[in-house]
């Protein structure tokens, strides 16, 4: 096998970054999901929604749910975070963030190797994904 | 020893369907079910949901299909939960699976990032749109949400019956666009003790239908790699080996923005979310143990054959025919 060859079946160096990252994130996600929803069921912090309601209500649309239970949609949860359920919240953020947070080292990346293409897709992304994210588009609940 | 409990398991999993249909509230429809869980206890359904997906996802490995295609249908079908928090819940099921599988896929070069991004890119800006489309649709009517999704899982489960992928795609001369996004690679094949190099044809028409990937995967909370795998392999004549990684990883990008809208929307309920994530990793990994050592192939044709029962089950619920329960 040639030296060429040999480096193609090497990951790029964006790629080792981009998993590091990764596996560090997920497994904080998942550690902290485990940890918050251990809080909640054990009712170390009161939830916002009763517990024991909740069955009654998990039926309903999202808009209904989201009425009755005085919830609130986008980022409205943040001043909820003392509350049992809403502390869940965590978990699920850092792991829905933890793409945004690889793209911003693979810009960084590709500009240093002045790939511009590569740059602008990866700045896209996450122009797109941080739109998601900011709750501009579609967390109109009620 | 293994082979038995691969088994056991497609018999386990039967059992827990047949139990959980025979649940007073499974049998309701979602907008039906005020009396929350029909008798029993808040904790019943979540613990019988952590068991279910455990299940779910040993046989998702075994049987070679995301947890997410799995999860929207079979707990829309048979649990008592609104289908919006089952489609927002089933996206944060299939990213955490995605995103603890790229860090091994990317380090092993089989997930190729150059691949990833331009695709990623328009399948998660679709999905966002999927997403918002499908709530909009389930706002309006849940049943027509229901309907369509019956329909596009009996369309999954015939593309996963039907469709023969190919192991290495014969690529004689890549197509501009392939060329000038670098779209090649190579990637070591254990199984041959050879490296194997490909590149890609057909990209543009490849990364038209991401479009199509995309807004089903956010309309519906599903995974995408039933799809992303046949464009990419059969397509756009990137091996399978490639296509299979690429996917799973494509789905932690992909699933990120849709998942975003449904959590801004207020789909995830942390009583319902984190058994089912935590149920189908688990699920997952003791999937990949008994992977190594048994591969029932009987394990596939059980998943297609629920998948096609859970997709007319979807269309029956849909138009209120009441012919499956």
């Amino acid at each position: 096998m040639n030296t060429q060859n040999k480096q193609a079946l090497k990951p790029s160096r964006e790629q080792i970054i981009y998993a590091n990252l990764l596996i560090i994130g997920v497994w904080a996600g998942i550690f902290t999901l485990v940890t918050t929803y251990a809080i909640y069921l054990v009712g170390i912090l009161p939830p916002h929604i009763d517990i024991s309601a909740i069955p009654q209500v998990w039926g309903k649309g999202v808009s209904e749910f989201l009425e009755i239970t005085h919830s609130p949609h986008g980022w409205g949860w943040l001043p909820l975070l003392v509350k049992g359920d809403f502390l869940n919240y965590i978990g699920f953020v850092l792991l829905a963030l933890m793409t945004i947070v690889c793209y911003l080292v693979l810009v960084r990346g590709y500009i240093r190797q002045k790939n511009w293409i590569f740059a602008v897709i990866a700045f896209l992304e996450i122009v797109v994904l941080s739109v998601a994210a900011s709750g501009i588009l579609g967390s109109g609940g009620h | 020893m293994l082979n038995i409990l691969a088994r056991s398991g497609g018999w386990l999993f039967g059992f827990l369907m047949v139990f959980v249909s025979s649940c007073p509230a499974a049998a309701t429809t979602a907008g039906q079910v005020t009396t929350g869980a029909a008798g029993h206890p808040w904790w019943f359904w979540p613990i019988i949901l952590f068991f279910f997906c455990l299940v779910l996802g040993i046989l998702a490995v075994m049987a070679g299909v995301g947890g997410g295609v799995l999860y929207v249908p079979l707990v829309s079908g048979f649990f008592p939960f609104h289908i919006d928090f089952v489609r927002g819940v089933g996206l944060m099921v299939a990213l955490a699976g995605a995103l603890a599988a790229g860090p091994g896929l990317l380090r092993r070069n089989l997930a190729n990032l150059r691949l990833a991004l331009p695709v990623a890119l328009i399948a998660s800006t679709c999905s966002i749109l999927g997403a918002m489309l499908g709530l909009y649709l389930s706002s309006l009517n849940p049943n027509i949400i229901q309907a369509c999704l019956g329909m596009t899982i009996v369309g999954i489960a015939m593309l996963l019956l039907f469709s023969k992928n190919t192991e290495k795609p014969v690529v004689t001369k890549q197509d501009a666009i392939g060329l000038a996004l670098g779209l090649t690679g190579a990637y070591w094949d254990d199984g041959a003790r050879e490296s194997v190099e490909w590149k890609t044809h057909r990209t543009l028409l490849g990364l038209c239908l991401f479009i199509l990937v995309g807004l089903l995967a956010g309309m519906f909370g599903l995974g995408a790699g039933w799809a992303n795998v046949p464009v990419l392999n059969l397509l756009m004549g990137v091996p399978l080996k490639v296509s299979v990684a690429t996917s799973k990883f494509l789905l932690s990008i992909t699933d990120t923005s849709a998942a975003w809208i449904y959590m801004n929307r207020g789909c995830v309920i942390p009583l319902i979310g984190v058994p089912s994530i935590v149920g189908l990793m688990l699920g997952s990994l003791i999937g990949v143990k008994i992977l190594a050592v048994a591969k029932p192939k009987m394990i596939r044709y059980i998943v297609i054959a629920v998948l096609f029962f859970a997709g007319l089950k979807a269309i029956d619920k849909g138009f209120g025919l009441g012919l499956l329960g």
